[in-house]
């Protein structure tokens, strides 16, 4: 049956009065990358130390490498690696001596934790920096060698809790190139995220969680044409000309567009990205209409979020 | 980027004993961790003991010349068994200061990830906070040393009595992490305002027969007092014979309150540490 690297069957977790988890289901094929998107308060880390067997779930059954998460948790912590939203790195001790404790801690011996740390390091781009303290490391370089931490054992399945939050561009990058790296080992990966660009940059599926519950679960491009793909933001000189504008657009786009009356901006969804770009400027030059300022860009998750929660629910809520 | 190598994880151990060297193994590992925090940071250790080196001072020599000892008989020679106490007791907070990071900074999610014994968490923590207390009780004999005190009974119960010290700093380490796993990081540093009275409220610094009855009551039976009035008699230093019950069985008190706090202590950190968080 083991296909799947991860299932989660109808899990439920209370605290108090809150329903962190309140029926969240599952699968996540092995070998692929699973992107839990949600905002904050939406259950993502909730599930994630679920999963990861650091809290229980009241009710619901969750498999993780083929193990239950709660009757075999000392099985699934053999297969698992976790990287918290929260750095582990010890910033007295270097980038080296980090790795090299975390080996000793999963009795690799001395001489196999020195080697693997070496490999991590390696691996993870950190060979320059490997001899100075973790204290001075840039916050990319933190959340790669924790990332390295986490893959001490080379663990079938990888947990990463908002692994870029914080981050800046440059370091974010640095870290997707390790997921990759991770992903394309074979390794099963979840990672949790609030940014619809980074589910889409490195998830093969993914999983919208709204209050405890995944609402949708699909391949990104499937996900994003469901939301109405990428659109098309526009900003007029004129704000006079917007009521024309936007009847020339929706006739463009088949959908009537969001206008912002006090910004003059326009947003409309499109399928066809160039294609749609040119043509609405061309329809716009042609109607004298002048522009100020235009952008194609993908959906954000406040909009993918509001669509799909506005959305009614066809599946039956489970008892 | 080369993807990322797999590598065969170690074997489970099968046996109780090699469970057990599993857990020294990663005990001492953290405890080398300790080590090396503080030889890279050594401030942290040096303020740690200029505090009691400091307290010494002030009680000795400030509040010391209008102090009293019942009986009659040298206040530095009765107040060392109570500084020795003191510190003990404030070593509580070193222990929690540094759980409470532990969780805060996500160290305890990871281990609590791992296949990795909660007992070795526990026991690294232990040998770290066992080894700082020894060092600090050192660097404060010698600076009692210094200023004229002395154990009058011969080494034997002299060592008898820094064991007893060691044993209240090791059921205070219970006590720590289990606090350290309740409260949140920002509140660490307010573990000192119940300790100030508790360390106070005892035979520490003021013998309770000079204290109102309902007063002196508390402080007799307070762990601390147990230990310190047991030391002060097994170093023969003056003023705490008092007639009262705790104070004449302070021996056996003085094993018997950390044997207790253990006993509940222990557990309870124990569970804590395998639900925190649910």
């Amino acid at each position: 049956m083991s296909t799947f690297a991860l299932t989660a069957e109808l899990l439920c977790k209370r605290f108090g009065k809150v329903n962190a988890l309140d029926g969240f289901s599952l699968e996540v094929p092995e070998g692929t990358v699973c992107g839990l998107l949600g905002p904050n308060g939406a259950g993502k880390t909730t599930a994630v130390r679920v999963l990861s067997t650091l809290i229980r779930a009241d009710s619901g059954r969750a498999t993780v490498a083929g193990f239950d998460v709660s009757a075999q948790a000392a099985q699934v912590r053999y297969r698992i690696g976790l990287a918290g939203q929260r750095s582990t790195v010890d910033e007295i001790l270097t980038g080296r001596e980090n790795l090299e404790m975390w080996g000793r801690l999963h009795h690799l011996g001395p001489r196999g934790a020195s080697e693997r740390a070496g490999q991590l390091l390696e691996q993870f781009g950190l060979t320059e920096a490997a001899d100075r303290r973790a204290g001075g490391y840039s916050g990319g370089m933190r959340r790669r060698l924790d990332l390295a931490a986490a893959f001490m054992l080379a663990p079938a399945v990888m947990f990463l809790d908002e692994p870029t939050t914080g981050l800046d561009p440059a370091s974010r990058n640095e870290v997707w190139r390790s997921v990759r790296a991770l992903a394309a080992g074979g390794t099963t990966v979840l990672l949790t995220t609030q940014y619809l660009e980074e589910a889409d940059q490195l998830a093969h599926q993914i999983a919208v969680i709204a209050r405890g519950r995944v609402i949708a679960d699909d391949t990104p491009e499937r996900l994003k044409s469901l939301v109405g793909g990428d659109r098309i933001d526009l900003v007029l000189r004129d704000a006079r000309s917007l009521s024309v504008a936007a009847s020339l657009l929706e006739r463009i786009a088949g959908t009537e567009p969001e206008v912002d009356g006090e910004t003059g901006r326009i947003n409309i969804p499109v399928t066809d990205r160039t294609a749609a770009l040119l043509e609405v400027i061309s329809a716009l030059n042609q109607a004298g209409i002048e522009i100020e300022d235009i952008s194609l860009r993908r959906p954000t998750l406040d909009e993918a979020f509001l669509y799909l929660t506005a959305r009614p629910q066809t599946e039956e809520t489970p008892a | 980027m080369t993807p990322l190598t797999a590598l065969p994880a170690p074997a489970i151990p099968k046996s109780r004993i090699a469970s057990l060297r599993w857990i020294v193994a990663d005990a001492g590992v953290l405890l080398r961790r300790n080590l090396v925090h503080w030889t890279r940071k050594p401030f942290v250790l040096v303020y740690s003991l200029f505090w009691p080196i400091m307290v010494v001072l002030i009680f000795g020599f400030i509040f010391g010349s209008a102090m009293k000892v019942p009986g009659g008989g040298d206040y530095r020679q009765f107040l060392m068994p109570g500084l020795f106490g003191q510190t003990m007791l404030f070593g509580a907070v070193t222990t929690l200061t540094i759980v409470t990071n532990d969780v805060a900074r996500g160290v305890t999610d990871r281990f609590r990830s791992m296949p990795m014994s909660s007992a070795a968490v526990v026991l690294g923590r232990n040998f770290a906070d066992m080894f700082h207390s020894a060092v600090e009780l050192f660097l404060l004999v010698l600076c009692g040393l210094a200023i004229g005190w002395r154990w009058h009974h011969g080494p034997a119960q002299a060592l008898a009595a820094f064991g007893l010290l060691l044993l209240l700093r090791f059921s205070l380490i219970w006590v720590g992490i289990y606090m350290g796993l309740l409260v949140p990081q920002e509140a660490a540093g307010a573990a000192f305002i119940p300790l100030y009275p508790i360390s106070l409220l005892a035979n520490t610094f003021v013998s309770p027969s000079q204290m109102p009855v309902w007063l002196r009551v508390i402080a007799e039976w307070n762990p601390l007092s147990a230990t310190v009035g047991a030391c002060g008699r097994l170093f023969g230093n003056p003023g705490r014979a008092g007639g009262s019950w705790p104070a004449h069985h302070s021996l056996l008190l003085a094993i018997a309150w950390p044997l207790l706090i253990i006993v509940v202590f222990m557990p309870l950190s124990v569970r804590r540490w395998r639900n925190l968080g649910g």
